[in-house]
Protein backbone atom coordinates (compact mmCIF):
# COMPACT_ATOMS: atom_id res chain seq x y z
CA UNK A 1 0.00 0.00 0.00
CA UNK A 2 2.77 2.42 0.88
CA UNK A 3 4.41 2.05 -2.51
CA UNK A 4 1.24 2.72 -4.46
CA UNK A 5 -0.15 5.76 -2.60
CA UNK A 6 -0.36 8.74 -4.93
CA UNK A 7 -0.02 12.37 -4.03
CA UNK A 8 -3.75 12.84 -4.65
CA UNK A 9 -4.66 9.98 -2.33
CA UNK A 10 -2.52 11.30 0.48
CA UNK A 11 -3.80 14.82 0.02
CA UNK A 12 -7.38 13.54 0.03
CA UNK A 13 -6.72 11.63 3.24
CA UNK A 14 -5.25 14.72 4.89
CA UNK A 15 -8.28 16.78 3.83
CA UNK A 16 -10.59 14.16 5.33
CA UNK A 17 -8.63 14.18 8.59
CA UNK A 18 -8.78 17.98 8.76
CA UNK A 19 -12.55 17.82 8.42
CA UNK A 20 -12.65 15.34 11.29
CA UNK A 21 -10.62 17.78 13.36
CA UNK A 22 -13.28 20.42 12.78
CA UNK A 23 -11.74 22.54 10.03
CA UNK A 24 -14.30 24.31 7.83
CA UNK A 25 -14.52 22.43 4.50
CA UNK A 26 -14.29 25.64 2.45
CA UNK A 27 -11.06 26.55 4.23
CA UNK A 28 -9.34 23.27 3.41
CA UNK A 29 -6.93 23.31 0.49
CA UNK A 30 -3.32 22.48 -0.41
CA UNK A 31 -1.99 25.84 0.71
CA UNK A 32 -4.22 26.32 3.72
CA UNK A 33 -2.24 26.84 6.90
CA UNK A 34 -2.99 24.53 9.80
CA UNK A 35 -3.05 27.42 12.21
CA UNK A 36 -5.66 29.29 10.17
CA UNK A 37 -7.83 26.18 10.22
CA UNK A 38 -7.51 25.96 14.02
CA UNK A 39 -5.62 22.71 13.65
CA UNK A 40 -3.54 22.40 16.79
CA UNK A 41 -0.57 20.36 17.95
CA UNK A 42 -2.68 17.42 19.12
CA UNK A 43 -4.45 17.36 15.74
CA UNK A 44 -1.05 17.12 14.04
CA UNK A 45 -0.08 14.25 16.32
CA UNK A 46 -3.25 12.47 15.28
CA UNK A 47 -2.58 13.27 11.63
CA UNK A 48 0.89 11.74 11.95
CA UNK A 49 -0.72 8.66 13.45
CA UNK A 50 -3.22 8.34 10.59
CA UNK A 51 -0.38 8.62 8.07
CA UNK A 52 1.60 5.99 9.93
CA UNK A 53 -1.34 3.60 10.17
CA UNK A 54 -2.40 3.98 6.56
CA UNK A 55 0.85 4.54 4.67
CA UNK A 56 3.41 3.02 7.00
CA UNK A 57 5.32 6.28 7.26
CA UNK A 58 6.65 7.30 10.65
CA UNK A 59 6.60 11.02 11.34
CA UNK A 60 8.40 12.17 14.43
CA UNK A 61 7.88 15.45 16.24
CA UNK A 62 11.01 16.92 14.70
CA UNK A 63 9.84 15.97 11.18
CA UNK A 64 6.68 17.99 11.72
CA UNK A 65 8.54 21.09 12.85
CA UNK A 66 8.12 23.84 10.29
CA UNK A 67 5.26 22.04 8.56
CA UNK A 68 2.61 24.71 8.31
CA UNK A 69 0.49 23.80 5.29
CA UNK A 70 -1.22 20.78 3.83
CA UNK A 71 1.16 20.86 0.87
CA UNK A 72 4.19 20.76 3.16
CA UNK A 73 2.68 17.85 5.07
CA UNK A 74 1.99 15.91 1.87
CA UNK A 75 5.52 16.71 0.60
CA UNK A 76 6.89 15.31 3.83
CA UNK A 77 4.90 12.08 3.52
CA UNK A 78 5.86 11.71 -0.16
CA UNK A 79 9.54 12.18 0.66
CA UNK A 80 9.34 9.48 3.33
CA UNK A 81 7.53 7.14 0.93
CA UNK A 82 10.11 7.71 -1.77
CA UNK B 1 -25.99 1.82 29.77
CA UNK B 2 -24.16 4.72 28.18
CA UNK B 3 -22.52 6.17 25.10
CA UNK B 4 -19.14 4.60 25.48
CA UNK B 5 -17.68 2.82 22.45
CA UNK B 6 -16.92 -0.88 22.27
CA UNK B 7 -13.51 -1.79 23.53
CA UNK B 8 -11.58 -3.38 26.31
CA UNK B 9 -9.78 -2.62 29.55
CA UNK B 10 -6.21 -3.46 30.56
CA UNK B 11 -5.20 -3.75 34.19
CA UNK B 12 -1.50 -4.24 34.88
CA UNK B 13 -0.62 -6.21 37.98
CA UNK B 14 -4.12 -7.62 37.76
CA UNK B 15 -3.53 -11.00 39.31
CA UNK B 16 -3.57 -10.01 42.96
CA UNK B 17 -4.57 -7.43 45.53
CA UNK B 18 -5.77 -4.07 44.30
CA UNK B 19 -5.28 -4.99 40.63
CA UNK B 20 -7.42 -8.11 40.90
CA UNK B 21 -10.21 -6.12 42.58
CA UNK B 22 -10.00 -3.50 39.81
CA UNK B 23 -10.13 -6.13 37.06
CA UNK B 24 -13.26 -7.64 38.60
CA UNK B 25 -14.90 -4.24 39.08
CA UNK B 26 -14.30 -3.26 35.46
CA UNK B 27 -15.59 -6.62 34.26
CA UNK B 28 -18.79 -6.01 36.21
CA UNK B 29 -19.10 -2.73 34.30
CA UNK B 30 -19.15 -4.76 31.12
CA UNK B 31 -15.56 -4.30 29.95
CA UNK B 32 -13.67 -7.30 28.62
CA UNK B 33 -10.54 -7.16 30.75
CA UNK B 34 -6.92 -8.00 30.09
CA UNK B 35 -5.38 -9.16 33.36
CA UNK B 36 -1.68 -8.54 32.97
CA UNK B 37 0.71 -10.22 35.37
CA UNK B 38 4.39 -10.96 35.64
CA UNK B 39 4.77 -14.16 37.59
CA UNK B 40 1.68 -15.52 39.34
CA UNK B 41 -0.17 -17.27 36.53
CA UNK B 42 -2.36 -19.27 38.92
CA UNK B 43 -3.63 -16.10 40.56
CA UNK B 44 -4.21 -14.41 37.20
CA UNK B 45 -6.12 -17.43 35.89
CA UNK B 46 -8.19 -17.43 39.09
CA UNK B 47 -9.19 -13.79 38.44
CA UNK B 48 -10.09 -14.63 34.84
CA UNK B 49 -12.07 -17.66 36.02
CA UNK B 50 -14.00 -15.57 38.55
CA UNK B 51 -14.83 -12.98 35.91
CA UNK B 52 -15.88 -15.47 33.26
CA UNK B 53 -17.99 -17.53 35.64
CA UNK B 54 -19.84 -14.33 36.51
CA UNK B 55 -20.61 -13.86 32.80
CA UNK B 56 -17.81 -11.45 31.96
CA UNK B 57 -14.89 -11.69 29.58
CA UNK B 58 -11.24 -11.65 30.57
CA UNK B 59 -7.85 -12.89 29.49
CA UNK B 60 -4.67 -13.40 31.49
CA UNK B 61 -1.61 -11.85 29.84
CA UNK B 62 1.88 -12.70 31.02
CA UNK B 63 4.61 -10.09 30.62
CA UNK B 64 7.03 -7.91 32.53
CA UNK B 65 5.94 -4.34 31.86
CA UNK B 66 9.44 -3.10 32.69
CA UNK B 67 10.42 -4.67 29.36
CA UNK B 68 9.68 -2.03 26.68
CA UNK B 69 8.39 -4.66 24.24
CA UNK B 70 5.70 -5.89 26.58
CA UNK B 71 3.43 -2.89 26.00
CA UNK B 72 2.96 -3.62 22.31
CA UNK B 73 2.33 -7.30 22.99
CA UNK B 74 -0.31 -6.56 25.63
CA UNK B 75 -2.16 -4.05 23.47
CA UNK B 76 -1.97 -6.14 20.29
CA UNK B 77 -3.31 -9.21 22.06
CA UNK B 78 -6.22 -7.32 23.56
CA UNK B 79 -6.99 -5.40 20.38
CA UNK B 80 -7.15 -8.66 18.41
CA UNK B 81 -9.33 -10.41 20.96
CA UNK B 82 -11.54 -7.72 22.49
CA UNK B 83 -11.10 -4.53 20.46
CA UNK B 84 -9.27 -1.30 21.25
CA UNK B 85 -8.11 -0.72 24.81
CA UNK B 86 -10.24 2.19 26.01
CA UNK B 87 -9.52 1.79 29.72
CA UNK B 88 -5.96 1.46 30.96
CA UNK B 89 -5.23 0.98 34.65
CA UNK B 90 -1.54 1.29 35.46
CA UNK B 91 -1.57 -0.64 38.69
CA UNK B 92 1.53 -2.84 38.55
CA UNK B 93 4.10 -1.74 41.05
CA UNK B 94 7.13 -3.01 42.87
CA UNK B 95 8.86 -2.04 46.10
CA UNK B 96 12.52 -2.24 47.04
CA UNK B 97 12.51 -0.53 50.40
CA UNK B 98 15.44 0.71 52.39
CA UNK B 99 16.72 3.88 53.97
CA UNK B 100 18.23 6.08 51.28
CA UNK B 101 21.90 5.36 52.06
CA UNK B 102 21.12 1.72 51.40
CA UNK B 103 19.11 2.00 48.21
CA UNK B 104 21.53 1.02 45.45
CA UNK B 105 21.22 2.02 41.80
CA UNK B 106 19.59 -1.25 40.91
CA UNK B 107 16.84 -0.88 43.51
CA UNK B 108 16.28 2.71 42.50
CA UNK B 109 16.07 1.88 38.79
CA UNK B 110 13.89 -1.19 39.25
CA UNK B 111 11.22 0.76 41.10
CA UNK B 112 11.28 3.77 38.77
CA UNK B 113 11.28 1.55 35.66
CA UNK B 114 8.25 -0.48 36.65
CA UNK B 115 6.18 2.06 38.55
CA UNK B 116 6.81 5.14 36.42
CA UNK B 117 8.54 4.49 33.08
CA UNK B 118 6.43 1.44 32.24
CA UNK B 119 3.27 3.33 33.14
CA UNK B 120 4.30 6.07 30.74
CA UNK B 121 5.05 3.62 27.94
CA UNK B 122 1.69 1.91 28.37
CA UNK B 123 -0.10 5.27 28.53
CA UNK B 124 1.64 6.47 25.37
CA UNK B 125 0.61 3.32 23.54
CA UNK B 126 -2.95 3.55 24.85
CA UNK B 127 -3.49 7.17 23.88
CA UNK B 128 -3.28 6.65 20.14
CA UNK B 129 -6.41 4.52 19.76
CA UNK B 130 -8.14 6.47 22.54
CA UNK B 131 -7.57 9.74 20.71
CA UNK B 132 -8.88 8.18 17.49
CA UNK B 133 -11.93 6.83 19.34
CA UNK B 134 -12.56 10.18 21.07
CA UNK B 135 -12.91 8.17 24.26
CA UNK B 136 -10.49 6.84 26.80
CA UNK B 137 -9.87 6.40 30.49
CA UNK B 138 -6.41 6.10 31.98
CA UNK B 139 -6.17 5.54 35.72
CA UNK B 140 -2.77 5.46 37.38
CA UNK B 141 -2.47 3.85 40.78
CA UNK B 142 -0.29 6.16 42.83
CA UNK B 143 0.13 6.14 46.60
CA UNK B 144 -0.13 8.52 49.52
CA UNK B 145 3.60 8.10 49.99
CA UNK B 146 3.95 10.28 46.90
CA UNK B 147 2.49 13.09 48.99
CA UNK B 148 3.60 12.27 52.52
CA UNK B 149 6.93 10.97 53.74
CA UNK B 150 7.31 7.31 54.51
CA UNK B 151 10.90 6.63 55.50
CA UNK B 152 12.38 3.70 53.65
CA UNK B 153 10.56 4.33 50.40
CA UNK B 154 12.44 7.13 48.64
CA UNK B 155 12.39 5.23 45.34
CA UNK B 156 8.76 4.18 45.64
CA UNK B 157 7.64 7.66 46.74
CA UNK B 158 9.50 9.30 43.85
CA UNK B 159 7.92 6.90 41.36
CA UNK B 160 4.42 7.55 42.70
CA UNK B 161 4.82 11.33 42.88
CA UNK B 162 6.13 11.20 39.32
CA UNK B 163 3.08 9.22 38.29
CA UNK B 164 0.79 11.95 39.62
CA UNK B 165 2.75 14.67 37.81
CA UNK B 166 2.60 12.66 34.60
CA UNK B 167 -1.12 12.15 35.11
CA UNK B 168 -1.80 15.87 35.26
CA UNK B 169 0.27 16.79 32.22
CA UNK B 170 -1.04 14.03 29.98
CA UNK B 171 -4.58 14.81 31.12
CA UNK B 172 -4.22 18.39 29.94
CA UNK B 173 -2.77 17.26 26.61
CA UNK B 174 -5.60 14.96 25.60
CA UNK B 175 -8.66 16.33 27.42
CA UNK B 176 -10.19 17.78 24.27
CA UNK B 177 -10.39 14.29 22.75
CA UNK B 178 -12.66 12.87 25.42
CA UNK B 179 -9.76 11.05 27.03
CA UNK B 180 -9.38 11.42 30.79
CA UNK B 181 -6.25 10.65 32.80
CA UNK B 182 -6.50 10.42 36.57
CA UNK B 183 -4.70 8.92 39.52
CA UNK B 184 -5.87 7.13 42.62
CA UNK B 185 -3.66 7.33 45.70
CA UNK B 186 -4.38 4.51 48.11
CA UNK B 187 -3.34 4.79 51.72
CA UNK B 188 -2.96 1.79 53.95
CA UNK B 189 -4.57 -1.08 52.05
CA UNK B 190 -4.47 -4.69 53.18
CA UNK B 191 -2.70 -6.70 50.48
CA UNK B 192 0.23 -9.09 50.22
CA UNK B 193 2.38 -6.14 49.26
CA UNK B 194 1.68 -4.17 52.42
CA UNK B 195 1.95 -7.12 54.79
CA UNK B 196 3.99 -6.18 57.82
CA UNK B 197 3.89 -2.41 57.40
CA UNK B 198 0.30 -2.01 58.51
CA UNK B 199 0.36 -2.23 62.28
CA UNK B 200 2.30 0.91 63.19
CA UNK B 201 0.31 3.06 60.78
CA UNK B 202 -3.17 1.97 61.69
CA UNK B 203 -3.45 4.17 64.77
CA UNK B 204 -3.03 7.21 62.49
CA UNK B 205 -5.94 6.23 60.23
CA UNK B 206 -9.10 8.13 61.25
CA UNK B 207 -11.27 5.39 59.79
CA UNK B 208 -9.61 2.98 62.27
CA UNK B 209 -9.33 0.22 59.73
CA UNK B 210 -7.07 -0.56 56.81
CA UNK B 211 -8.60 -0.10 53.38
CA UNK B 212 -9.55 -3.03 51.18
CA UNK B 213 -8.65 -3.59 47.55
CA UNK B 214 -12.36 -3.09 46.84
CA UNK B 215 -12.25 0.41 48.38
CA UNK B 216 -9.64 1.33 45.77
CA UNK B 217 -11.35 -0.55 42.93
CA UNK B 218 -14.54 1.40 43.49
CA UNK B 219 -12.70 4.69 42.93
CA UNK B 220 -11.15 3.31 39.76
CA UNK B 221 -14.54 2.05 38.58
CA UNK B 222 -15.90 5.57 38.92
CA UNK B 223 -12.98 7.25 37.17
CA UNK B 224 -13.19 4.69 34.35
CA UNK B 225 -16.93 5.22 33.90
CA UNK B 226 -18.63 7.17 31.16
CA UNK B 227 -20.10 9.43 33.84
CA UNK B 228 -16.67 10.63 34.96
CA UNK B 229 -15.95 12.22 31.59
CA UNK B 230 -15.41 15.70 33.03
CA UNK B 231 -13.06 14.52 35.77
CA UNK B 232 -9.47 14.62 34.56
CA UNK B 233 -6.03 15.34 35.92
CA UNK B 234 -7.00 14.63 39.52
CA UNK B 235 -5.50 12.39 42.13
CA UNK B 236 -8.21 10.80 44.22
CA UNK B 237 -6.92 9.84 47.63
CA UNK B 238 -8.48 6.78 49.24
CA UNK B 239 -6.93 6.46 52.66
CA UNK B 240 -9.61 6.51 55.36
CA UNK B 241 -8.62 10.07 56.21
CA UNK B 242 -4.93 9.38 56.85
CA UNK B 243 -3.72 12.44 54.96
CA UNK B 244 -6.74 14.60 55.75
Amino acid sequence: MAATATREEIEGRVFKALEEFGAEPDQIGPDAEFEAMDVDSLDLVELAQIVEDEYGVQLKGEDMEGVKTVRQAVDLVMSKLG
Amino acid sequence: MNGRPEGSALVTGGSRGIGAAIAKALAREGWPVGVSYRSDSDAAEAVVEEITSAGGRAKALQGDIADPETAEMLFKTLEDEFGPVLVLVNNAGVRADGLSPQIDDEDWAKVIDTNLSAAFRLTRRALRPMIRARYGRVVNIASIVGQRANPGQANYAASKAGLVAMTKTVAAEVARRGVTVNAVAPGLIETDMTEGIAENLLEHVPARRPGTPEDVAECVRFLASDGAGYVTGVCLTVDGGLTA
